[in-house]
């Protein structure tokens, strides 16, 4: 069968196929599917009046306020009469590829031919010459699509020279992290932490340096060359003496009663340093009367005893016991400025 | 048998630990076949138990048996042979052929040759610039102000978009040894680069586990412009000792003893942990310390010859996990 196409359109170009015998091949069916089949009998208008309101186009994707065409060929992205590609015979385009521009054309005397709808124009990459050339090309074409397609092929030129300036600029480069990865890498972590037991190697460390005499003459141990160490020896030796007295008392007092308040048994509870000779740790464990007061002195030294303390703070908590008969509260106080 | 395992299956589990003992003693002589495997047993329940079971058994024997070993050694006295070390992963450690020989030569001469020698020969101070990622968030930027106060003579800059490789010459011709830049992923630190500068080594570390000041337990007063000291342990191949001189650059030459400040380096494992305390020695046996500053982790990365070079970089060692960490007991640093 002769396909005759019938075809009226509006436009500077006017088409009009006589019939040649009595047939009108009128397909009407138009399936603007995926797939872009208009039957090119159908004249524009009429495909506008179906895909553009009424019924179905896949190309159009609707908002709120506006429709846009999803067509890779409109040359606005917007869906309208003037802009639609399906709906217009005579149409053209600006597209890019690989930072290529091309004006694509569309007229309606290749509308029977789909393969060979859209002629490929390569353009300058001048601006000012290729603008030349869409002006020659699209010559006597409707003033809109001329418009557009210019507005369109400055728009493009313009992101290409971004993204060669941009590909000259630094790039920030992604590294997806695996999760798997990461959590194992963090148990490891976990348990190197565990083996390695920084606080002693640190120690060792610095207990080797001092030996090897990297410190040099500052520190001269054994005896004490710290001014606040010395404070410490002598207070030391202080509470030494006190404590002996204390033993010595305690013998000759076996025997006797005395009432003794609860302030002056004190003194000697506090005495659990280091430093601290056996003695007064005798002492301590012989004079045990615990009040509730005392228990909590005794575990707050105890529980500071594992800090390391400056050496001020340890002379000062030593003053502290020995002005502890007086008054408890001041220990509290005492501890928080030392640290 | 089968008749057996299904009376038993159908009854509830109270029943069934009554009566799966008896079942289970009875019929482990007689019913189960000598290839029996615990995972032939269909019944999730059952065979939980007969697990259970068996481990208690196991446990049992073992505990006899030390029983026994620590009777012999009791019997034996002075005599009894050394205790033997349990294994450890680091005594289990691949023997890597980098290892350095305290005695070699000729790394002797390459260290005497390499990057870091005008700073150990004394030429040159180390002068640090701290920078970050682009738009650092309060944590990594609290984070660079706490490692400025740790090292000395360390400086740190706003990050505005530059590109490293534009801010490296003119680090350079401000006479600074070394850029240090922190990456930062979801408000938090997580990468390092750590660049010697002149055109020394860029090493690319993982950042992992960083406490900030205040998060510390116990810690002390805040850091005094005393030059620390530094401990660099357990860095033992090459690589460990390209990377313990790229640490240990970071500091001045001459400590300051006054201070008592010791930054540590620790490398166990492939992670290297950094602590910086106060120290006092109490007496000639024991020393407090006291932790101040931030801490954290790093995992090596990768280590590049020159200075930050992404595109064309020559890099000397690379991360490559499924070589390098196919094995449980090998490690590289």
């Amino acid at each position: 069968m002769r396909f005759t196409p019938q075809v009226l359109i509006f436009g500077a170009r006017c088409h009009v196929h006589l019939l040649s015998g009595t047939c009108f091949q009128q397909l009407i069916l138009v399936c603007v599917c995926v797939c872009v089949c208009v039957c090119v009998c159908v004249s524009p208008q009429v495909i506008w009046d179906i895909i553009g309101n009424k019924q179905f186009c896949s190309f159009k994707v609707k908002t709120k306020s506006q429709n846009f065409c999803r067509n890779e060929f409109n040359l606005t992205g917007l869906c309208n009469r003037s802009a639609c590609p399906l709906a217009n015979s005579q149409y053209a385009t600006i597209r890019e590829e690989k930072g290529q521009c091309f004006l694509y054309m569309k007229v309606i005397e290749r509308a029977a031919f789909p393969a060979k709808m859209w002629e490929k124009v390569k353009l300058s990459k001048n601006y000012e010459k290729a603008l030349e050339q869409i002006d020659e090309n699209l010559i006597y074409w409707p003033r809109f699509i001329r418009h557009k397609c210019k507005q369109r092929f400055t728009k493009i030129t313009q992101y290409l020279i971004r993204m060669r300036k941009l590909v000259l600029k630094r790039q920030r480069k992604l590294v997806p992290l695996s999760r798997k990865v990461e959590r194992r890498e963090k148990r490891k972590e976990e348990k190197a932490l565990i083996a390695a037991q920084l606080d002693n190697a640190i120690e060792k460390e610095l207990l080797e340096r001092l030996k090897q005499g990297t410190y040099g003459d500052i520190y001269n141990f054994p005896v004490h060359a710290f001014d606040k160490a010395l404070e410490q020896q002598d207070e030391e030796s202080e509470s030494e003496s006190e404590a002996e007295e204390e033993e010595e008392e305690d013998d000759e007092d076996v025997g006797r009663r005395e009432f003794v308040a609860e302030d002056e048994v004190e003194e000697s509870d506090l005495s659990d340093f280091e430093e601290s000779s056996e003695e007064e740790e005798e002492e301590e464990e012989e004079m045990e009367v615990e009040t509730k007061a005392k228990a909590k002195a005794k575990a707050k030294a105890s529980g500071s005893k594992g800090k390391s303390p400056a050496g001020g703070s340890a002379a000062r908590r030593k003053r502290a016991y020995v002005e502890i008969e007086y008054e408890q509260e001041t220990q509290p106080a005492a501890k928080s400025t030392a640290t | 048998p089968c008749n057996e395992m299904d009376t038993i299956g159908t009854k509830g589990l109270n029943g069934l630990k009554a009566e799966g003992g008896q079942a289970d003693s009875s019929s482990q002589g007689a019913a189960f076949p000598p290839t029996f495997s615990l995972s032939e047993v269909k019944n999730k329940q059952r065979r939980h138990l007969m697990f259970m079971k068996l481990k208690q058994e196991k446990r049992k024997q073992k505990m006899q048996l030390k029983k026994k070993r620590r009777k012999e050694r009791e019997a034996l006295g002075d005599k009894a042979p050394p205790k033997e070390v349990p294994k450890t992963i680091e005594n289990q450690r691949v023997y890597d052929e980098t290892t350095v020989d305290p005695e070699d030569e000729e790394v002797a001469f390459d260290e005497g040759t390499d990057e870091f020698s005008a700073y150990f020969n004394r030429l040159t101070n180390p002068k640090v610039l701290i920078t970050t990622s682009d738009r650092p968030r309060g944590r990594t930027v609290r984070f660079c102000e706490q490692l400025a106060t740790v090292i000395p003579d360390a400086h740190v800059y706003y990050r505005r978009g530059l590109a490293l490789k534009r801010i490296i010459p003119q680090c350079v011709a401000r006479g600074f040894t070394y850029l240090m830049v922190i990456n930062e992923d979801r408000k938090v630190p997580n990468g390092m680069v750590l660049c010697h500068l002149p055109d020394g080594p860029t090493a690319h570390f993982k950042v992992s586990s960083v406490r900030l000041r205040k998060e510390m337990k116990r810690r002390g007063k805040d850091p005094t412009m005393h030059s620390p000291e530094v401990i660099l342990n357990n860095f033992s191949t090459r690589l460990g000792h390209t990377i313990g001189r790229l640490f240990a650059a970071l500091f001045p030459h001459d400590p300051q003893f006054v201070g008592r400040q010791v930054a540590t380096f620790h490398n166990q494992r492939d992670f290297v942990f950094f602590r910086f305390h106060r120290y006092i020695f109490k007496n000639e046996k024991k020393v407090g310390i006291q932790e101040l500053g931030p801490r954290f982790t790093l995992k090596l990365r990768s280590l590049q010859k020159g200075t930050f070079d992404s595109k064309f970089g020559e890099y000397e060692w690379v991360l490559k996990r499924h070589e390098m960490d196919a094995c449980r007991r090998k490690f590289q640093l």
